[in-house]
């Protein structure tokens, strides 16, 4: 019998991992999908909220708040990209005003420092390609920006290399009720039992709390299309959000931590909690309502989309806690600021868990992890040690964003390497250039080949079923 | 820091034909990078033929072409670092390259020749909606996991695009035992090569669907289909004509992009119609020394014509370099009637008046009409043709006579006109 298994790998579940993993304790955390972050968590704004725009006295105010001012040290100590930029929320006439100075009372009683109103021309004089129609603008200084999947792949290596096994394609198909725990079944035929199951399954987290019997968490798939610009445009260095409604926070235009420029998301209900395609509606609402912010943006910049669903939990707020069933603990609902959240309620969570399971602290406990060395970001005299001391370091791949073999490699052969393309791709940056992997593509495959020792055409996008070629010539 | 006189980033066929033609000329201090382990850049992929017929007047598959290049290369001892990547180039012409043998490698160069060629436009700058399952790949990629690495890219493929390599790749499946369901084409007529129409689709039977487009793409972890629509005259998809084509492979032929980032860097002027720098006659861009040539410069269809515009464009990367090309005033061509845009860009006025040749493509599909260029308003050049396509480049060739001309005048056309005049 194991102490713990967390269900579901994204940042939620990774940072429970991580904060838990700070106490001995053996605990799995079971993905089922082929690689970490698969869920919302890859396909999300990537924005360190400020926290104003949450209802005072819930959990997303709670979290939200303390997980922005944790940001930083964890970015720091976990190696992954992280920009405290600012935002503005825009308002566009008057009555548009009132909503920032609720927004503001709201931020305020959060608990949100260095907050403030300012007029569309002072806006204008830090982003001068904001629109002229902005007349105010809501400034949060505490916004920041923050690469989710890289956040999640930091956090869920640091609970690895402390101790934390994580099983992968291993999907929770059933959970038994013991009288000592749970039993947790695994693809249908594998059993585990543990003494504690904590449900991270974000999208999932409804159907995985029904199978102990738990009917009244409600998750809502709320879908949200993005478009991405190429780097370099400078378009804003704030992130950009206009005035919120009841389906979130709305369409903003933002930087990323790469400096690319994000362009969405939109919020329409579906009936999926797997349906991530784009569409055309959804891509030209999130274009379209981005030229109200920055009229100059230019279609022909945008490189790829993507979209992303919200686990919006029908009762409108996060839900953590121990459920009805003994044992049984949901963190569910987590939509924006879900990643914002993330490092607070892993911190939380774990130590009600510890508490539950007297689990005594260690003190081997490694605190920081270093992430993959880019070659790009390195001053000249660096770039030159590291390939005398590693010459893969010298053989660009990726020539987009100048990734190399050497970055790769380490990728793949890392505490939870990557073992896809786009496992390599989340990792490194190859593929998330101008040629969205057309170039890179042949070689990356070869390097995943020949690192796992797999054959060239066993190898996959992003799991079984993705595999890129069907087969050899003959 | 080493220095050199010449360096030629990019080993295909412009920088191949670019360093032979240098060294003739007696700069033998030059050096080409190039990126890949070999030399040949993307004809090394085209295993069909058809290269060659101006030029060696034979029909060479793309490596039997490039290795004539590559053979007198080596035969003149030139110069060349492979599997080594420029990062940067300066406007001091100081380049920085990395490989895995010699690590970081900085050149301080007297002149440099951009011969970087193109990238494919992916899936995501033609905003196509839906699924991002594993087997939708640009046409080039598509050709080099076949070609190359002897991968079959899937069973069912539906190409969109009937550019050179969509084509080719219609035909190359097919040899591969793949079923090619169609080929779309979002225009009205076709950007390759008329007899890559005939050779590719025409003789296997496989529809080219014009004015179509593909609006969505299905499939979880692969390709299961796509769903294809007619357009109209304003190219956006009528949704009643939509339908469904089961497939498992897209292959995506949607544009040639010059690579140009490095130029960029090094803060040439870019053309936003070509997407290549600007240049003059002597293929110098606005930055002093930095020259280019072949697909960076403008897309291609031939490569003999990239072959022959590399060797001139060396040729006045010589001049510089022996202070024989200093500044002088320039004039703008300018485009009328359909031409979309002619490289060079502008004409030096200076006293060399060897032949000059113009390259150009128009932006439409034009029957019966004469290409003409006039100096001052003077029709120097006229020249009938029964058709032109904006997917076959055409050439003018200006002899000493009319190039004198040209360089005293101050406003110069290149045009497309119907009646005689």
């Amino acid at each position: 019998m194991v102490d713990v298994v967390i269900i579901g790998a994204g940042v939620i579940g990774a940072s429970v991992s991580r904060y838990l993993s700070k106490y001995h304790a053996k605990v799995i955390v079971l993905e089922k999908e082929n690689d970490l972050s698969m869920g919302t968590s890859k396909a999300n704004s990537g924005i360190s909220h400020a926290g104003f725009d949450c209802e005072e006295g819930t959990l997303k105010a709670k979290f939200n708040v303390l997980g922005n001012e944790m940001m930083e040290k964890l970015s720091a100590d976990l190696d992954f990209p992280y920009i405290k930029n600012g935002a503005f929320v825009l308002a566009f006439d008057d009555e548009a005003k009132s909503t920032l100075e609720s927004l503001l009372d709201k931020g305020l009683k959060n608990g949100v420092k260095e907050l403030s109103i300012i007029s569309g021309d002072d806006a204008r004089i830090i982003e001068p390609k904001l629109s002229n129609e902005v007349a105010w603008a809501l400034y949060a200084k505490t916004s920041g920006i923050v690469s989710p999947y890289e956040m999640t792949i930091a956090l869920a290596e640091n609970a690895c290399d402390n101790g934390v096994e994580f099983k992968f394609n291993s999907e929770v198909t059933a959970i038994n009720t013991l009288i000592d725990g749970l039993e947790v079944v695994v693809n249908n035929n594998e059993t585990i039992k543990t003494k504690v199951v904590i449900n991270c399954s974000g999208m999932h987290s409804g159907c995985v709390s029904k199978m102990v019997g738990i009917e009244d968490i409600n998750i809502i798939s709320r879908k949200g299309e993005y478009l991405l610009l190429d780097k370099n445009l400078n378009y804003t260095h704030t992130t950009l959000f206009q005035t919120p409604t009841k389906m979130g926070k709305g369409i903003l235009v933002a930087p990323t931590t790469h400096n690319n420029t994000l362009v969405g998301p939109t919020a329409v209900d579906i009936n999926s909690i797997d349906d991530t395609n784009t569409t055309i509606e959804g891509l030209n609402e999130a274009w379209n309502k981005a030229l109200l912010s920055v009229p100059s943006l230019n279609k022909r910049q945008v490189i790829t989309q993507f979209s992303g669903l919200r686990s919006h939990e029908a009762k409108g707020d996060f839900i953590i806690g121990w459920s009805e069933v003994k044992n049984f603990y949901n963190v569910s609902g987590i939509e924006s600021p879900g990643l914002t959240s993330a490092p607070a309620i892993g911190e939380y969570v774990s130590k009600e868990i510890s508490q539950r399971l007297n689990l005594p602290l260690k003190d081997n406990f490694i605190e920081k992890r270093v992430g993959i060395k880019h070659i790009a970001h390195l001053p000249l005299e660096e770039k030159v040690a590291l390939i005398k001391e590693n010459p893969l370091y010298g053989h660009v791949i990726c020539r987009c964003e100048e990734v190399t073999e050497g970055e790769i490699v380490d990728s793949i052969n890392r505490t939870l390497g990557a073992r896809d393309l786009d496992g390599v791709k989340r990792r490194t940056r190859s593929g998330m250039g101008r040629c969205q992997m057309g170039f890179c593509t042949p070689k990356i495959m070869e390097i995943i080949a020949r690192e796992l020792h797999i054959d060239v055409t066993e190898v996959t996008k992003k799991g079984p079923g993705s595999n890129i070629v069907v087969g050899k010539v003959k | 820091m080493i220095t050199k006189r010449l360096v030629i980033i990019g080993g295909g066929p412009a920088g191949l034909a670019a360093a032979i033609s240098s060294y003739d000329c007696g700069v033998e201090d030059v050096l080409i990078l190039e990126r890949e382990s070999s030399l040949g850049g993307i004809l090394n992929q085209c295993i069909h033929n058809g290269f060659g017929l101006h030029t060696f007047k034979e029909e060479l598959t793309g490596p039997e072409y490039a290795l004539k290049y590559i053979d007198e290369v080596n035969k003149r001892n030139i110069n060349y670092l492979l599997d080594t990547t420029v990062i940067d180039v300066t406007e001091d012409k100081i380049i920085t390259a990395l490989n895995s043998k010699d690590g970081l490698i900085q050149i301080k160069c007297e002149a440099i020749i951009l011969a970087c060629g193109c990238r494919e436009r992916p899936r995501g700058q033609i905003n196509i909606a839906g699924s991002r399952p594993a087997g939708v790949f640009s046409a080039g990629t598509a050709q080099k996991l076949v070609n190359i690495d002897g991968l079959n890219p899937g069973n069912e493929v539906v190409i969109l695009g009937s550019g050179d390599i969509g084509l080719i790749m219609a035909r190359r499946m097919t040899f591969m035992g793949a079923k090619v369901k169609c080929v779309c084409e979002l225009m009205p007529y076709s950007s390759g090569l008329n007899r890559n129409i005939v050779q590719c689709l025409e003789d296997f039977n496989i529809p080219l669907k014009f004015s179509h487009t593909v609006i969505e793409i299905l499939g979880k972890d692969r390709l299961t289909g796509v769903k294809i629509a007619k357009v109209d005259q304003n190219l956006n998809p009528i949704m009643e004509t939509a339908e469904v084509i089961s497939c498992d492979t897209l292959l995506l032929s949607v544009g040639l992009i010059p690579e140009n980032e490095l130029a960029k860097k090094a803060n040439v002027n870019i053309s936003p119609v070509t997407n290549g720098a600007k240049v003059d006659d002597s293929f110098m861009t606005n930055v002093d020394g930095i020259f280019q040539c072949g697909n960076v410069l403008h897309v291609h269809d031939l490569v003999d014509f990239v072959s022959s515009e590399a060797a001139n464009c060396a040729k006045c990367a010589v001049s510089y370099l022996n202070n024989e090309l200093y500044n002088c005033q320039t004039v703008d061509i300018e485009c009328l009637g359909g031409v979309r845009y002619v490289v060079p860009h502008a004409i030096r006025k200076d006293q060399n008046y060897s032949p000059i040749n113009l390259k150009f493509r128009v932006g439409n599909v034009y029957k019966n009409v004469y290409i003409v260029v006039t100096c001052d308003g003077e029709v120097i050049y006229k020249k009938k043709k029964q058709i032109c396509t904006p997917g076959e480049m055409e050439n003018i060739n200006l002899d000493e006579k009319k190039v004198k001309i040209l360089k005293n005048s101050s406003k110069v056309t290149v045009e497309l006109r119907k009646e005689q005049k």
